[in-house]
């Protein structure tokens, strides 16, 4: 079986599933976050429901609206607040912790072979851990804190095989926007993806959890990596016990790809599709306003790191905005005591608190009409951040940065070459 | 919900309609009434206003890629959009039309058979549709019966209420 059929396989108590069938399967752990917390927990009330099925396998972050930027917003956490202790939910992260797809894995709350839905379409994130993780709405997780349950069509799996390592400073953001751009953004749809060969193992956690947060780009209902050595060690600095945990070797699957990392440069995605990718050189000279590193694709300590590497002893262009937020206080921690963010202060980066931060237009870094932005986030919708006459370009951090220096898209091989 | 053929006025999109236009962020968590006034206006700033009760959304592929928010498919029913009828949907969407009882149907062809304010028919039993005007007749996939169970009960929370009362 894949690891999508040996995970649903086992939430639903058969010996064996194939893709297709339907299965109703216990979860092992739920998300919501501060947009539709307050849309689920007011449908257990309405229900009727006064306890959820496992508070321990509750997970509820304030990271959207962080701080809170209206009255609204505040009013919706401190509803949010309350239901969290009516409920007698473990494990609430308020604002200022960060955002819920870098929590579960930094706080331990991801294990190999779980089966994890959240309300947030990144949830696939944790498939850089092995397990299966996916988006739903508010009232299927109204449903599932209700009951633990929930109906799943077992999902086709599409096997990736990558080889070759990538030559720096081409990165795993570059490797799922050359994906995204290669087979489109409903590639995968009602499937699941595994990324897998002797280049996928060289992969840190850091960038695997990059690329499982972009499978749902490419539409995955989930994205996987095998939990490798990498991955148990990652696990077990945050407290995890885990066993080894992967595909089986005849597992079936529906399509198989390969790429050869070593082939690949810097990618960039253009207005306003996650699947409108060129390499660097097609965009480059593209004068920015906005310049953003962050997210929970990319705002983790390695990516701040990247970027920093680019910045020390730069300055950011005059004509560009350089916001910078990291993914989790942790990572903010770790990125005073690296030196990085110092180096991204230096360079003139305006640091944002650890949250979501622009990506999805909430607040904090939205766009004028005509604006651009290049980005490390994981969409580039029209509307997203702000205006619908804005335009939106997605990029690595390393590719981000050079593009902040040179004031409009720059090779991040050669930063100092803009216009 | 009723599982009975039904017709309505046609609005036409692209592909790649994602739920950042169906619901901007930026109103994410404004009441219903707010949110449906932004619903799509980025693509066809009528739509919001003019639309009526029983109209339906005809659109191309992967319609409501993007994020988990069911208020994509929440402002498009409150809008009174009757089905959604698409060459394909995006995942999450899908789901969660189903949860909150909007009826969808899948239709290879769909984009090009049909052009706004035509008159369209169909039946999501069967999956057939029908351009009025045109007379053209397309075989959509109709949702499998596990998933038109819930939308025929009302969405997964009357399945939930359902489940509780019995």
């Amino acid at each position: 079986m894949t690891m999508a059929e040996k995970i649903l396989a086992r939430a639903s108590g058969r010996d064996g599933v194939k893709a297709g069938e339907f299965v109703v399967a216990e979860v092992d752990l739920a998300l919501t976050h501060d947009i539709f917390a307050a849309a689920v927990f007011g449908h257990l009330v309405a229900a009727g429901i006064e306890r959820v099925f496992d508070p321990e396998r509750v997970v509820v972050v304030l990271d959207h609206l962080v701080p809170a930027p209206t009255e609204a917003a505040a009013a919706a956490h401190r509803t949010i607040r309350e239901h969290v202790e009516r409920f007698g939910i473990r494990h609430f992260y308020d604002a200022g912790h960060g955002i819920c797809h870098q929590l579960l894995p930094e706080q331990g709350h991801v294990r190999p072979g779980a089966l994890i839905v959240g309300t947030d379409s990144h949830t696939t994130t944790h498939g850089a851990l092995a397990a299966a993780g996916t988006g739903i709405g508010t009232s299927e997780l109204a449903y599932v804190l209700a009951t633990g349950k929930l109906w799943f069509r077992v999902p086709a799996t599409i096997r990736f095989d990558l080889s070759g390592a990538l030559r720096p400073p081409v990165t795993w953001k570059d490797v799922i926007l050359a994906l995204a751009g290669r087979f489109g953004a409903d590639a995968a749809q009602y499937r699941a993806v595994e990324f897998g060969g002797p280049g996928a193992a060289g992969a840190d956690v850091s960038s695997r959890l990059t690329v499982c947060n972009m499978a749902v780009e490419i539409g995955a209902k989930f994205g996987f990596f095998a939990a490798d050595e990498t991955a148990l060690a990652y696990l077990a600095e945050r407290g995890v016990e885990a066993e080894p945990f992967g595909p089986d070797p005849d597992a079936a699957y529906e399509a198989l790809h390969e790429l050869d990392l070593s082939l690949l440069e810097p990618q960039v995605a253009l207005p306003h599709a996650v699947d409108r990718v060129e390499p660097v050189g097609a965009v480059a000279g593209t004068r920015i306003d906005q310049a953003f590193i962050g997210s929970c694709t990319n705002g983790r300590l390695e990516d701040l790191e990247a970027a920093a590497a680019v910045l020390r002893g730069r300055r950011v262009h005059a004509g560009v905005r350089l916001l910078v937020a990291p993914a989790s206080r942790e990572v903010f921690q770790a990125a005073t005591r690296s030196g990085a963010l110092q180096a991204l202060a230096d360079a003139g980066a305006l640091v944002l608190p650890p949250g979501c931060g622009p990506c999805f237009g909430g607040h904090g870094g939205l766009l004028a009409p005509g604006e651009r932005c290049i980005g490390t986030h994981n969409r580039n919708f029209v509307g997203r951040m702000g205006s619908a006459r804005a335009e939106i370009f997605l990029a690595s951090p390393a590719t981000v940065a050079a593009s902040a220096v040179a004031g409009c898209i720059a090779d991040p091989r050669a930063p100092e070459a803009g216009p | 919900m009723s599982e009975a053929p039904l017709r309505g006025r046609v609005w036409c999109f692209g592909d790649d309609v994602s739920t950042d236009v169906l619901s901007p962020g930026e109103y994410a968590i404004d009441p219903v009434e707010v949110r449906k006034a932004h619903c799509l206006e980025s693509l066809d700033p009528s739509f919001p206003i003019d639309v009526r009760p029983g109209d339906v959304v005809v659109a191309g592929r992967n319609f409501g890629c993007g994020s988990s928010r069911e208020t994509a498919p929440e402002n498009l029913q409150a809008l009174g959009v009757a089905c959604v009828v698409a060459e394909s949907f995006a995942r999450i969407f899908l789901r969660n039309a189903v949860a909150i009882g909007l009826p969808v149907l899948a239709c290879g062809g769909v984009a090009e058979a049909f052009a706004g304010g035509d008159e369209i028919e169909l039946d999501p039993v069967s999956g057939r549709v029908r351009n009025l005007r045109t007379g053209a007749g397309l075989a959509g996939e109709p949702l499998p019966a596990e998933m038109r169970e819930i939308l025929a009960a009302g969405g997964i929370l009357a399945v939930l209420r359902a489940g509780r009362r019995g």
